[in-house]
């Protein structure tokens, strides 16, 4: 289990899909819980192409990499979450288009 | 020889169940689909020898992060409601433009990451390793990640304690029943 069949650029190829995927998915979607959704996509695969690299170096800074990337991502969808209910209560949508104006 | 096909196995079923996961309409699909995704990663993970990392994606994306949507989407109470109005804003001509865009960009990208060569790994880097460099030449980044942990815990409690005291429990049972 050591991945010393596998190349390299077909595991940096599965990231950016997976990057793609999650970009395309935070353009189409308008529900904010999928718009979230599709930022843990994308954070993801920025993590695999990490650990990908560091592992093509044989060092482990890409696996703190990741930790540091998990560790955003988890702030990040606790402060996103917290504002997806305080937007439920104001104005009863999930809509993005609901929040385009900016009086308070 | 066998490492490589179940990275070819595991590559596609992050693939397919991540596109599925973006395009459900109902949250919790979409979310029972990501969390197969996760899990598929995680076994890429482990199959470029990164197992403790692997397990952290598991522990932490797959458990934690997740059970979080889990309960926010349940707290919201969308129902069948919240899948019609997702359908009808998933038209084609709100699609069919950021596709093409990505696809230019994933263009690029693929031309970029094609002069990578040589396998991905040539052996396990473990926790061992993984621990005496983050608490040494990387524990500033570990002060950091905490400190963001701490600020996102006090933005997280400050924006939902207003959400719960506002809230008194007649009114929630009155939004239940209207949904």
């Amino acid at each position: 289990m050591e991945g010393l069949n596998i190349p390299l650029n077909h595991i940096l190829l599965i990231a950016s899909l997976l990057f793609v995927i999650g970009m395309l998915g935070l353009m189409i979607r308008r529900n904010i819980i999928f718009i979230l959704m599709s930022l843990e996509v994308m954070l993801n695969s920025a993590a695999l192409a990490f650990v990908a690299a560091g592992a093509h170096w044989g060092q482990p800074d890409g696996q703190i990499v990741f930790m540091l990337i998990l560790s955003i991502a988890a702030a990040e969808v606790a402060v996103g979450l917290s504002l997806v209910l305080q937007v439920q209560r104001r104005f009863r949508s999930l809509d993005m288009d609901s929040l385009d104006w900016m009086r308070g | 020889m066998l490492e490589i096909i179940l990275f070819y196995i595991a590559a596609t079923v992050a693939l397919v169940s991540t596109i599925l996961a973006m395009t459900r309409a109902n949250a919790i699909h979409a979310l029972i689909y990501l969390i197969v995704s996760l899990l598929a990663v995680a076994v890429i993970f482990y199959l470029i020898g990164a197992p403790f990392v692997a397990a952290l994606e598991i522990v932490i994306y797959a458990g934690a992060i997740m059970v979080l949507f889990v309960f926010v989407i349940m707290m919201l109470n969308l129902g069948a409601k919240g899948d019609a109005r997702e359908k009808t804003w998933m038209r084609p001509s709100v699609w069919v433009g950021p596709a093409l865009l990505t696809i230019v960009l994933f263009a690029e990208l693929l031309y970029v990451i094609s002069s990578a060569e040589g396998p991905v790994s040539t052996g396990v880097v473990g926790a061992k390793q993984v621990g005496l460099s983050l608490f040494g030449p990387y524990v500033l980044a570990v002060e950091i990640a905490s400190m963001l942990l701490l600020a996102g815990l006090v933005g997280s409690f400050h924006l939902g304690r207003r959400y719960l005291d506002r809230a008194p429990s007649s009114e929630l049972g009155h939004q239940q029943e209207g949904e």
